[in-house]
């Protein structure tokens, strides 16, 4: 059976004035239709930067390496530079949710405008037809009143709506790929259940893949069926969502769920991982983690270790290097 | 002496707001009639959304907004300071003893400032240290209590990670030391791995240098974690107050067992759907009569759908307070 997305050996690059930034260090990582991918990971682990190669949204100082794929519909889309072909993902088949509302809607133009013209740029349709699909999808995501917010401008929503207008926009499309870039992040608790609950519904719904980022793993444990953990532009443990949470074989996952106040358990101490998380100037050499591992081994601290992943249980992935630390 | 370092009575807050120049000057309330008793040397946490009024009663506290109503009282070993009533020279002295952490430390530090005069700042302000010696003497002390090396001290704030930086922002807020902190929303844009570490040095601190916090924030699971009492607020009201273990263990208001139920779980076999409220947070500027949570009631008895309740905390079981309407809705 073929993926519906499939990425793999990717390497993404910066060029900056203070040197060649490694962002993304040899990802691979399979989507099936259906099925929603976590992604966590600190601020600087190269989350948001996989979600951006897909739709080749990452800025002009970007450098791909040769042998990556991301791969939509058999199709290299790596590769594509025609604005026909970009059309197709940017928005087409793909489409994307930004963590602030407020910043991914244009301020002075009405909402309903914004809806009406990205259909109309992607699928053969008439205005009033447009028209009417958006305002169908403003009800859907459950917006009182859509045909008066349609003609509102971003301002005169709440947080909370907004991120519902973006989602029902994202979704307008009808998309096969659906990344959500820390879709709950900028919402209250209450919101951020209700926005949650709305994906959940939607997601199964329209039967789409979905790549799911977030630093949250509360969110990633209610909405995930796999995750990959992501340190410094790496995937450090992949698999299934329980198997992750549950039995994590990676040191820095462990170190994630240990820092996290349980909420169940207010004895519990609160266990930081040691250590700052480099400058990615300095991104160690060998295994990344190195610089914070708990308790290296003595080839990994000399940085005499390769990185890369393997299976440790049927479908569960471990960086070779940490599955013999602390 | 009093065991209380801060009281605050019947206070409320409210700003002026109009439309356009044309319209009509209305009164804004952001904070409505809150009666708090922080006592020395405790955690006191403050939670509730957006909008809910926490920064403003935070700030408040600190005599950084005006005070439209009640007021609030600042107990030190020998004097009070009531800051309805509070001279310029008194407020330079309590200046010294209440102190703020911002939320972000990208945007609290100036980026053309060397860590050292960041720290510095305060004590030249205010006067503090004599000679540029004792700046340094003092400077240095709290850098290292906030577990800063010396080196860090001659650098920028550009060249500092996210925790650093929050640790940096600790040290200026200690240096004049201060009795009293009002700690906004300190962690909240830090990663988890790096939160922990900042809790954990607040904590330390507060052993060390005898400090009490008023620790304002979102995220209920760093609240009950690190506070011993906790007040709930929701637009501009206090609505439930308790230790906080108790809080956590036996929520009486609807709205607190809501926040609580949507912390989503970190067992993914744990997938029991959160108590949704409906709708969202109204806005302060026509507030809901009588009870203010009665638009998002899950199950508002009739008086309370109809607005005529009066609002107002009682005692249920000791020390735990949930407003007297809610009591006996949902």
């Amino acid at each position: 059976m073929t993926h519906l997305l499939e990425i793999n050996n990717l390497d993404v690059k910066f060029d900056t004035d203070e040197g060649r930034i490694t962002a993304i260090d040899n990802v691979s990582l399979t989507l099936d239709q259906g099925k929603v991918l976590g992604i966590v990971g600190e601020s600087g682990s190269g989350k948001s930067v996989t979600a951006k190669s897909i739709m080749q949204l990452n800025p002009g100082n970007t450098i791909y390496n040769d042998n990556a794929e991301i791969i939509i519909d058999d199709e290299n889309v790596l590769k594509f530079t025609s604005k026909n072909d970009l059309k197709k993902i940017r928005g087409g088949k793909v489409s994307m949710i930004f963590q602030e509302p407020m910043a991914s809607f244009a301020p002075a133009i009405k909402i309903g405008y914004q809806m009406v013209e990205q259909l109309m740029i992607h699928k053969p349709m008439d205005k009033k037809e447009a028209k009417n699909i958006s305002i169908d999808m403003l009800n859907r995501v459950g917006i009182a009143d859509a045909e008066k917010r349609f003609n509102q401008y971003a301002f005169e929503l709440s947080g909370g709506m907004r991120q519902r207008a973006m989602i029902a926009m994202a979704l307008s499309t009808m998309p096969k790929l659906l990344l959500a870039d820390e879709p709950t992040t900028a919402l209250d608790v209450t919101i951020q259940a209700q926005v949650i609950n709305l994906m959940k519904d939607i997601i199964k719904e329209f039967n789409m893949g979905v790549i799911f980022i977030t630093h949250d793993l509360g969110v990633i444990a209610q909405v995930a069926d796999d995750v990959a953990v992501m340190y410094l532009g790496s995937i450090v443990e992949r698999g299934p969502v329980n198997e992750i949470l549950k039995n994590p074989k990676h040191p820095y996952t462990r170190g994630l769920l240990n820092a996290l106040p349980d909420i169940n358990n207010l004895d519990a101490p609160l266990k930081p991982i040691p250590g700052n998380i480099p400058s990615p100037l300095d991104r160690p050499s060998a295994c990344v983690f190195r610089t914070r591992c708990p308790d290296p081994t003595h080839d990994c601290r000399e940085g005499n270790t390769e990185m890369g992943l393997i299976e440790v249980s049927p479908g569960h992935w471990v960086d070779k290097c940490c599955v013999n630390c602390g | 002496m009093n065991e209380n370092i801060v009281s605050v009575n019947n206070l409320s807050v409210s700003f002026d707001y109009q439309e356009n120049f044309l319209s009509k000057k209305q009164k804004i309330k952001a904070v409505n009639n809150i009666n708090i008793k922080i006592k020395k040397g405790s955690f006191f946490g403050l939670v509730g959304e957006s909008g809910s009024g926490k920064t403003t009663l935070g700030r408040a506290i600190l005599g950084a907004n005006k005070i439209s109503q009640g007021n609030v009282i600042f107990h030190d070993d020998e004097k009070d300071y009531d800051l309805t009533s509070i001279t310029s020279k008194e407020m330079k002295e309590y200046r010294k003893k209440a102190q703020l952490i911002f939320q972000d430390p990208y945007a609290a530090l100036s980026p053309r400032m060397t860590v050292r005069d960041i720290i510095a700042e305060p004590l030249e302000v205010m006067k503090i240290t004599n000679s540029r010696e004792e700046t340094d003497e003092r400077v240095r002390d709290i850098a290292a209590k906030c577990r800063l090396n010396l080196e860090h001290l001659r650098r920028f704030p550009h060249a500092f990670s996210g925790g650093q930086r929050q640790r940096i922002s600790i040290a200026r807020a200690l240096v004049s030391n201060p009795k009293f902190i009002v700690a906004d929303e300190s962690v909240a844009a830090l990663d988890v791995s790096i939160q922990a570490d900042i809790l954990n040095l607040l904590k330390q601190l507060q052993e060390d240098l005898n400090l009490t916090y008023l620790f304002i924030s979102h995220d209920l699971s760093v609240v009950a974690h690190v506070c011993d009492i906790v007040a709930v607020m929701y637009l501009g009201h206090i609505v439930e107050m308790a230790p906080s273990r108790e809080l956590f263990s036996n929520p009486r208001h609807s709205y607190t067992k809501a926040l609580l139920s949507s912390i989503p779980s970190i067992d993914p076999e744990n997938k029991s759907k959160a108590i949704e409220l409906q709708g969202e947070i109204p806005s302060a500027m026509n507030p809901p009569s009588g009870c203010v949570f009665r638009t998002r009631c899950p199950n508002p008895t009739h008086d309370c759908k109809e607005g005529n309740i009066v609002m107002g905390l009682k005692e249920v079981s000791p020390n735990h307070w949930v407003d007297q309407c809610c009591v006996n809705c949902g």
